[in-house]
């Protein structure tokens, strides 16, 4: 097993956004692979910039609503049918019509819960701890600041090399991320 | 068209010269630092006394059973439905806004789409309350639930009655999740920037260890683009069942197949006149014009002019169905409506509903703050009289003239229903006071300096 590195990585603080996407662009062609990018308000541009692959999320979703929408389904054949058939006028127990609006509610109550779990899941949330915020000029980063983050566990993190490289996209600050 | 006879252009959707940093200080403070405007105090207060108003009925009511209210056979739906579609109508425009406009991508919803979601939770808490008081055994209302019990009972699939449980409890839970996934990112900012222990670590658990990573951003947008994918035909069905609760009977009046649609714009129609009721006062008492602009009242101003026209679409159609359709039952309805002992209330709703809205079509109007405001109420108040229009007349003249009777709604049915403004209002006042009302990381969004240049994209 490796060994911990000593610190989780180095944080640079840009002013702005297009800063931002510059810097983990050159970074991300500099050959660095353990990068995280945190701004304020979401930002389409640092996905592809960062490489980051689209989300599992819809396939979670479909499924959600999928396993909605068949428990649904089943439970009302199931409580027309079999546990509390009711006869009226001899018309079919299996009166599949009346069972669709349930459904349709029930399917999207899966796929809801499962978009909000999933994404909170995939996430890692909810996460009490992360080092980042051990950086006191990380709050604002949900205000008006955008941070690149080269973690330490990156093959070419090196502590003094990676901190020039970081210095030379004219960050505000370069700051040490402690564990 | 040439370019001069279009309406003068209402102005930005932030007034210019704002940042992040200003955008950010601004909301955040009326929760965290600013202090607690005198009006809030006053409206909270009158909430409160309004809300003990409701527990007091409730008790009442719980006591004594619902013989303390007006409704008798032949008219058995009174207050309880009327407030109950009420309500849950006006929910739907914090829907709405929140889902429809989003994948329409109106960037306007950003300012109002966070206190027109709270609205949407807080109406579906009052509407929720009145079938379940109206069941008569109201501590009995899980029965409604599919559960195994030891009666070996289990609910009618095939009852619009039920279909309305799932549909508006599936509503409820669903507005809930998309209303606090909204919120994640502003209560990390609201963690971040607070002064105090207590609020950064009760923000702090509610933000889940939110950091704003790209990666979180991107599953983000994703959930929320697929939540409002899924809560567009939700909030359509919603109001459909609840229209089928009547148009699925075979009463005079509700045996229509044109109300689903009908309802559906009029919950719309109904909820965008609250969203501007609530909107208008709020702005002022915190100063937000610069977010809630005259460019936001003139759009609102608009959706409820279109949405009205539908409702007065569906007015006329039920007219000339009752006509046309040759039924003596459907025909003497409508004759009672505009005729009858509730005719001064038929032809309110329609002064309400149909003719003071008209006055939206002049961009004067639209630009007009007390104006706006006063045809909000007109449309609450003319929503109010639809759906005691529709519930009342069919069931006080039907078939035989030998079951006729009339409906009087008594002080209890006024207290229940002055009880549920209090409730909306004390949960509306409590949000603004703790949470952000604007959705603090959508507006930064819409700032210039958010926009990344080409040449990067």
């Amino acid at each position: 097993m490796r060994r911990r590195p000593p610190i989780y990585g180095l944080l640079a603080e840009f002013d702005d956004v297009n800063d931002l996407v510059r810097a983990a662009r050159t970074a991300r062609a500099a050959g660095f692979r353990h990068l995280d990018a945190y701004t304020p308000f979401p930002v389409e541009e640092l996905a592809h910039a960062l490489g980051v692959r689209p989300s599992r999320l819809p396939l979670v979703v479909l499924l959600g609503g999928l396993a909605g929408g068949l428990a649904g389904y089943l439970l009302q054949w199931w409580t027309a049918v079999v546990a509390y058939p009711i006869n009226v006028g001899g018309r079919p127990l299996h009166s599949w019509p009346a069972f669709i609006v349930p459904t349709f509610e029930t399917t999207v109550l899966g796929a809801a819960i499962a978009a909000v779990l999933g994404m909170l899941a995939l996430n890692g949330l909810p996460m009490p701890y992360h080092p980042v915020f051990n950086v006191p000029r990380f709050a604002l980063s949900s205000r008006d600041r955008f941070f690149l983050c080269i973690e330490a566990t990156d093959p070419l993190f090196d502590r003094e090399g990676t901190r020039r490289f970081l210095e030379r996209l004219v960050p505000r600050q370069v700051s040490e991320v402690e564990h | 068209m040439t370019p001069e006879r279009q309406a003068p252009a209402p102005g930005p959707l932030i007034r210019p010269g704002h940042t992040f940093a200003t955008v950010t200080d601004r909301i955040a403070a009326v929760v965290l630092t600013g202090p607690t405007p005198r009006a809030w105090w006053i409206g909270f207060g009158v909430a409160f006394a309004l809300l003990l108003v409701l527990l007091d009925a409730v008790a009442y009511l719980l006591l004594r059973g619902i013989g303390i209210w007006g409704v008798n056979i032949p008219v058995g739906w009174g207050f309880a439905i009327i407030n109950f579609v009420w309500w849950i109508g006006i929910g739907h425009a914090g829907t709405l806004i929140s889902a429809i406009l989003l994948l329409l991508r109106q960037a306007w919803r950003q300012s109002i789409n966070r206190f027109a979601e709270a609205m949407t939770l807080f109406a579906v808490a009052c509407a929720g309350l009145y079938p379940i008081l109206h069941l008569g055994r109201p501590w009995l209302f899980y029965w409604l639930f599919p559960y195994p019990n030891t009666m070996g009972l289990w609910p009618n699939f095939r009852s619009p009655l039920i279909w309305d449980v799932f549909a508006v409890s599936t509503y409820a839970t669903v507005s809930v999740l998309f209303w606090f996934v909204g919120l994640i990112p502003d209560l990390a900012t609201l963690r971040d920037r607070s002064p105090s222990r207590i609020g950064r670590a009760v923000y702090g658990i509610l933000a889940m260890g939110w950091r704003g990573s790209v990666r979180h951003w991107e599953r983000y947008e994703t959930a929320s683009l697929l939540l409002a994918g899924l809560a567009t035909p939700l909030v359509v069905s919603v109001h459909t069942v609840v229209s089928l609760d009547f148009a699925v009977s075979i009463v005079p009046g509700w045996h229509a197949t044109i109300f689903p649609p009908y309802f559906v714009a009029g919950a719309i129609y109904g909820g965008f006149a609250m969203v501007l009721t609530l909107a208008i006062p709020l702005r002022r008492i915190y100063g937000l014009e610069d977010f809630v602009t005259m460019r936001h009242l003139d759009y609102m101003g608009r959706i409820l002019l279109a949405t009205g026209l539908i409702v007065a679409y569906g007015y006329m159609m039920e007219a000339f169905v009752a006509w046309y359709g040759g039924s003596p039952y459907e025909a003497h309805l409508m004759q009672d409506r505009f005729t009858g002992p509730y005719a001064p209330l038929y032809w309110a709703l329609l002064v309400c509903n149909v003719v003071v809205p008209q006055a939206l079509w002049f961009a004067r109007t639209r630009a007009s703050v007390p104006a706006l405001f006063a045809i909000a109420m007109s449309i609450n108040v003319g929503m109010w009289l639809e759906r005691f229009i529709i519930v009342v007349t069919s069931l006080h003249e039907d078939f035989l003239p030998s079951a006729w009777g009339m409906y009087y709604p008594t002080i209890w049915d006024w207290a229940t229903f002055a009880g549920t403004i209090g409730l909306f209002t004390t949960l509306f006042l409590l949000f603004i006071r703790f949470l952000p009302m604007i959705s603090i990381f959508e507006l930064r969004t819409l700032l210039p300096e958010a926009e990344v240049k080409e040449e990067l994209a």
